[in-house]
């Protein structure tokens, strides 16, 4: 098995670590990084609790090797809060009782982050679709939608008063 | 077989509540300030901060130096002897520290056979065979998780394949013996009836109308998204096993464990930390956490246990899987007059149901749902079958949605084949405001309800006649939409001790609340939230009880070290049980408060009433001592002759069960070219009484509606003949994402319970019991004149594809 | 989950791509989205010895016109193609069917190049470019060739590339006048594989068929072409019995297996129902109609 020193930047620090080639990005962060936020629901890639983002794209980290993300950018839920300030989906995660048990949270924010770049004004149904690749237990996704229009509302407000 | 008496007798001795009727209403109570954010206020969690930052902490984001990781190798059937298991290969593999066999388990006192919940017993590792397709077989313990997995590979394992019987009715045949380890060979395990059978009989003989159906409720999962686990610390210099485990039930867990174990009690500590959703999965004890705890004894190392998606869907405790054969007698005006029921519970392997523990077949008895009867009779057979054990999971508030679904489909098809429209037949059935408290034919006394205002409000919500009429439209042109209604009584809060204790332990809960000089607070419960939002509701209680604001309160829950012991939180049973200690806990405290406060201002006790958040002298507010002014005197300036100090501890036993209501309307409209059921709306009026956070109430009425769906139209586990399970992954165990749920619509009533001191009921199980047979019924009112009558859910597309071109519908 | 062990490889071109699996035979795959193989290794039921990832070649992701045909290269993402203006203006099965390849995170990773090379009859792709009678490129060490799609499917996960080429490219001819495409798919849930599927590429005289093409997804061992129903179509005034006759002809050609997903029965009728609606949708596009 071929072992290789990867450098990663994980939220904006450079992490170089020696691994395995098997050894999958979700294991890499949550252990070699102790970024546990990331989490892990299933084994057949189903249920988005693993999504970070790479290169500003969500992915499913449970079904990417650690080798792959090799000078890569990869965001994580500990990433998403800027000097201490919550970002808007946190905000709105929040303010709408967006989550109960949290662990499929991290991965809908990242989903979500990822989602409002691409589409900043969503409709419901293309919020719904955009995160058709996150399971969530406990919600029964109503308020999870409610939480990402709150976000999306505060990002446009955000962006047309010119603030970054 | 154990013969469990009829238990409508218990049942009876309820002490009286002070008011026959309670009235409905639709506002919210609300009675402090947003300052002090007591019970109404949409308070926003004081939990989420961590989730949202991703700094919960699960139990597989515990670390301990040196830590070990278990892992499992399961059977590939359902049932075959166990020849040999070579672990040879894999303690070649390097890291691989050991491998757990049953004769190991054996060897260190008996530990291969542990109780269940039950009293009945289950194999944690087998010796002789195995007897459920994923069972452990083996544990491995190596230094790292990728290690551990390979070493799974390595290990070889001889089986003698024997045959399976994986029907409860051939079952009951006893030809295929699955516990050969019980004197008595058979796989009969229990029998259990309530009601009045002699009666009952009569009325069936006298019935104008008899409806008969057959229902199936298949075996489904809970699959929360975080999965089962475990890390065990067993400190051989300290002698203390500090656990931390994906329980809903902590110190439940522990007792059990000492018990098991012989270690001593007060030297094990377990922690349920951020637990990523239970629903009922997390309440068995299963052979994963006996291995990770003996492999940490064995070690001396902590150990990490943390099972695979698959291991949680192909072994873990399932629910549902009742063959119901329901009879139900009307007059000659459409009103019930009885109910038969005769069901066969397939529980598996084992008898590891987490019922209370006299009654085997749960609250399955409530089944006479939201309508006066006269008579009724249930009779339920408890049956094994080589299949993993369980049965009370998945929100079924021990077996209540079976008992829903029932009813409910049965009032339904009556009121069809009676040509009576589905909500007047409710109408015309309902148990009455005035009838309350109600005596159920089957023992049951329901604290309060008004089922014609919620179902009413349902109505008008969705606009009902108009769907009526839109569907009659359609209808003639033949295009498919139905209407479905579900009229639920739920029975929550387990339970009064005479009646209700779980391997002995009485059902009561607790809550320790203590006021620090500065006026802020800690209270601590037996509960164990899992995403119900207890470190909000809970302040909020204390909050509306002394007038702290809520956000001065911190709630704990989950370690056994610290918390007053408790049963735990599954079957909505939270609010009811541990959120009225806490109510009385506080109260308590405020009568202590009290005599501090007339100490403080010199007036005898009954010269002042209480006002939000302070004592004040009756007719003279200015004189007043806040609750704040008062927590400090009682560390600085207490009455001589009075402990310093401002807690209290309470144990509540509730007097009664606790019956939170709804009425849900669904309406699908049908694909006749694909069979697909389209949920164009859902409307759910519930009625959970008092309302501590109407936030968190919608939350939890959304979570268990989707839980509802999902078993409705998507969910099942899947055997085939060998007994191999074909739905083991989410590959094939399908879970709604956002676009297979629909926008749940929301209404509600509030009739308090009479016997909670906060007037509250419970909610969380409410919605997953009520919206299956909504949805069942809409799908197959759409249907009914193709002829059908009935449809087991899932109502896959399939099915609904079979009867549409039966009746001719080609597209 | 975990999957057993291998050698990572990283090539930076084609031509080292090429290289490595031809000095590694059989024992070498390619990882593209890796959404199909990845899953399949942490079951272990693939335990390849090597992975050639060819994430950082670069040129391999684009979609554009080129000599009369749209040309797709092999990395391109599925969520790239479910955004083109480009595919959703002028190829309406490739529009429709990447909307419903999995689910929006594996679009992410998964490629188009992926999803075809696999061979699987249960992936969107296949019946989508049997229908545009589409091409596939692959480099090999002697070099380049282009494989004709009617000859790309062999067998069950079974293509006709050589263990040692590399599938670089896809071409699809431009749609000409009258004609469009529709791609109708049934699944139990977002994120799962077809019931059944059909993919529709016909061209419309008036309201005559000139020309159809026609393939189904995961109702046969090998990606098929429906050329019953094709036949049922072509030259003939499109009405009522002459979707119903080909819908009936598409149910009896194809070869569904009985699983989870349904009886055989129920496939085969599910076909009927979705051939009557693509190629309804597809002339409704070819008519200037409904998008």
């Amino acid at each position: 098995m071929s072992r290789h020193r990867i450098t990663v930047m994980v939220n904006g620090a450079a992490q170089t670590r020696e691994i395995d080639a098997r050894r999958l990005l979700v294991h890499f962060l949550r252990e070699d990084l102790a970024l546990t936020g990331t989490h892990i629901g299933c084994d057949t890639t189903s249920c988005g609790a693993c999504t970070v983002l790479l290169n500003g794209t969500a992915v499913k980290s449970c079904t990417l090797f650690a080798v792959q993300a090799d000078g890569a950018n990869v965001e994580t839920i500990e990433g998403v809060a800027q000097d201490g300030a919550l970002h808007p989906l946190q905000e709105g995660f929040w303010e709408k009782h967006g989550l109960q048990c949290g662990f499929c949270t991290p991965g809908m924010i990242m989903s979500a982050k990822h989602l409002l770049a691409r589409n900043p004004d969503p409709t419901e149904d293309e919020i719904r679709f955009g995160i058709s690749g996150n399971l969530c237990r406990c919600t029964g996704y109503n308020k999870i939608v409610e939480a990402i229009q709150y976000a999306a509302a505060k990002m446009k407000e955000g962006a047309q008063e010119g603030v970054a | 077989m154990t013969h469990v008496a009829d238990r409508t007798q218990m049942m009876h001795e309820v002490p009286p509540s002070t008011s026959a009727q309670v009235p409905t209403t639709d506002d919210v109570r609300v009675t402090t300030p947003g300052r002090i954010c007591g019970m109404g206020h949409r308070m926003k969690r004081k939990e989420d901060p961590r989730f949202i930052q991703g700094h919960g902490n699960y139990v597989d984001d515990v670390n301990l130096p040196g830590m070990l990781y278990l892992d499992i190798v399961r059977s590939p059937y359902a049932h075959a002897k166990l020849l040999k298991i070579d672990t040879s290969e894999a303690l070649k593999i390097p890291g691989v520290l050991a491998v757990i066999t049953g004769q190991d388990l054996k060897a260190a006192g008996n530990l291969h056979w542990m109780p269940t919940l039950m009293s009945d017993t289950q194999m944690v590792l087998p010796i002789d065979k195995v007897v459920y397709y994923a069972q452990e077989v083996c544990a491995v313990v190596a230094v790292d998780r990728y290690t551990a997995a390979d070493a799974i590979e390595a290990v070889q394992v001889d089986y003698e394949p024997l045959p399976v019987v994986m029907d409860p009715y051939e079952a009951l045949k006893d030809k295929v013996i699955v516990r050969d380890d019980k004197e008595q060979k058979t796989n009969h395990i229990w029998h259990w009836e309530a009601g009045d059978s002699a009666a009952t009989d009569r009325i069936f003989a006298a019935a104008a109308n008899v409806v008969r159906e057959k229902i199936y409720l298949p075996r489904i999962h809970v699959a929360s998204i975080e999965t089962c686990g475990m890390v065990a610390h067993m400190d051989k210099v300290t002698g203390k096993m500090k656990i931390w485990m994906t329980s809903q039930a902590p110190h439940a867990h522990r007792t059990v464990f000492a018990l098991v174990s012989g270690l001593p009690e007060q030297n094990i500590q377990i922690i349920s930390p951020d637990i990523g959703g239970g629903f009922g999965g997390k309440v068995p004890v299963y052979p994963g956490y006996v291995c990770c705890a003996v492999a940490s004894i064995v070690t001396g190392k902590p150990v990490k246990w943390v099972e695979d998606r698959s291991e949680n869907l192909q072994a873990d405790s399932f629910a549902r899987d009742y063959h119901i054969d329901a009879e139900l007698a009307t007059d000659a005006n459409g009103r019930i007059t009885g109910l038969r029921v005769k069901t066969v519970a397939d529980q598996g392997a084992a008898d590891a149901a987490a019922n209370p523990s006299k009654f085997p077949a749960g609250l399955y008895s409530i089944c006479t749902g939201s309508y006066d009867m006269k008579a009724a009779h249930v009779a339920v057979d408890g049956v094994y079958t080589n299949k993993p054990p369980g049965g009370v999971a998945y929100r079924c508030s021990f077996r209540v949605t079976e008992a829903v679904h029932m009813i409910e489909r049965m009032a339904d098809i009556a009121a069809h084949e009676l040509g009576i429209d589905p909500a007047e037949f409710r109408l015309r059935n309902f148990i009455r405001p005035d009838q309350f408290p109600y005596k159920s034919p089957t023992g049951w006394t329901y604290d309060s309800g008004n089922y014609e205002a919620a179902l009413r409000k349902a109505m008008d919500m969705i606009g009902y006649a108009d769907l009526r009429k839109e569907q009659a439209e359609k209808r003639a042109r033949g295009e498919l939409m139905g209407i479905g209604i579900s009229s639920f009584t739920e029975v929550v809060g387990a339970g009064p001790s005479r009646d209700f204790d779980i391997l002995g332990i009485k059902m009561f809960d607790s809550a320790e609340i203590r006021i620090h000089p500065t006026g802020k607070a800690i209270a601590r419960f037996g509960t164990k939230s899992q995403g119900q939002g207890h470190e909000t509701t809970y302040a909020q209680i204390v909050a509306e009880e002394l007038g702290i604001p809520a956000s001065d309160v911190a709630v704990e829950e989950g370690d056994t070290d610290t918390a007053p012991y408790g049963l735990g939180t599954y079957a909505s049973r939270s609010t009811p049980t541990a959120g009225a200690a806490g109510a009385m806990a506080a109260r308590k405290i405020k009568a202590k408060a009290r005599r501090i406060a007339a100490y403080l201002l010199e007036v005898g006790d009954d010269e002042l009433e209480w006002n939000v958040d302070r004592w004040q002298v009756k007719g003279s507010p200015d004189q007043h001592k806040t609750i704040q002014d008062i927590a400090f005197a009682a560390y600085t300036n207490h009455p001589p002759g009075m402990e310093a100090g401002l807690e209290a501890v309470d144990y509540y036993d509730p007097p009664n069960l606790t019956f939170p209501f709804g009425s849900y309307i669904c309406v699908v409209d049908i694909d006749s070219g694909t069979g697909e059921v389209k949920v164009r709306r859902f409307v759910a009026v519930d009625d959970c009484g008092n309302i501590i956070n109407p936030l968190v109430v919608e939350g939890q009425i959304h979570g268990g509606l989707t839980m509802g769906l999902a078993p409705a139209l998507y969910e099942q586990i899947v055997y085939d003949e060998n007994g191999q399970n074909l739905t083991g992954t989410f590959a094939d165990y399908l879970l709604p994402t956002a676009m297979e749920s629909p926008k749940w619509e929301l209404g509600k009533t509030i009739t308090p319970s009479p016997h909670h001191p906060l007037g509250a009921k419970g909610v969380g199980e409410s919605p997953t019991v009520g919206a299956p047979p909504a949805i069942a019924n809409a799908v197959v009112d759409a249907l009914w004149h193709l002829g059908v009558r009935h449809i087991d859910i899932p109502i896959t597309p399939e099915k609904v594809w079979k009867v549409l071109r039966a009746g001719g519908v080609m597209d | 989950m975990i999957p057993g062990s291998f050698d990572y490889h990283s090539p930076a071109t084609v031509d080292d791509a090429v290289a490595l699996l031809d000095r590694l035979g059989g024992e070498g795959k390619v990882l593209a989205g890796g959404h199909s193989l990845v899953p399949a290794m942490r079951f272990r039921l693939a335990s390849p010895a090597a992975l050639i990832d060819i994430n950082g070649i670069a040129g391999l992701s684009y979609i554009r016109v080129q000599n009369d045909q749209l040309v797709i290269g092999a990395v391109t993402r599925e969520a790239e193609v479910e955004r083109s203006q480009l595919v959703h203006q002028k190829f309406g099965a490739l529009a429709d069917a990447s909307r419903v390849i999995a689910d929006p995170l594996v679009r992410n990773r998964g490629t188009v190049g992926g999803n075809l090379a696999h061979a699987d009859p249960a992936n969107d792709h296949p019946a989508v470019m049997l229908a545009y009678g589409a091409e596939v490129v692959a480099k090999g060490p002697g070099g380049t060739r282009v494989i004709p799609i009617d000859e790309f499917f062999v067998g069950l996960f079974e293509s006709a590339l050589a263990a040692n080429e590399l599938l670089v490219e896809v071409r699809v001819p431009l749609p000409g006048a009258g004609q469009a495409s529709a791609y109708q798919k049934l699944e139990r849930k977002v994120g799962d594989y077809a019931i059944s599927a059909v993919a529709a590429n016909i061209t419309m005289a008036g309201d005559v068929c000139s020309a159809v093409r026609i393939a189904l997804t995961n109702v046969s061992p090998v990606p098929m072409r429906a050329r019953q129903a094709e036949g049922a179509l072509v030259g003939r005034r499109i009405d009522e019995s002459t979707l119903e006759a080909a819908g009936r002809a598409a149910a009896a050609e194809c070869d569904p297996s009985p699983d989870l997903r349904g009886s055989i029965e129920y496939k085969r009728d599910i076909t009927r129902v979705l051939l009557g609606r693509a190629v309804r949708r597809a002339i409704a596009r070819a008519t200037g109609g409904a998008a």
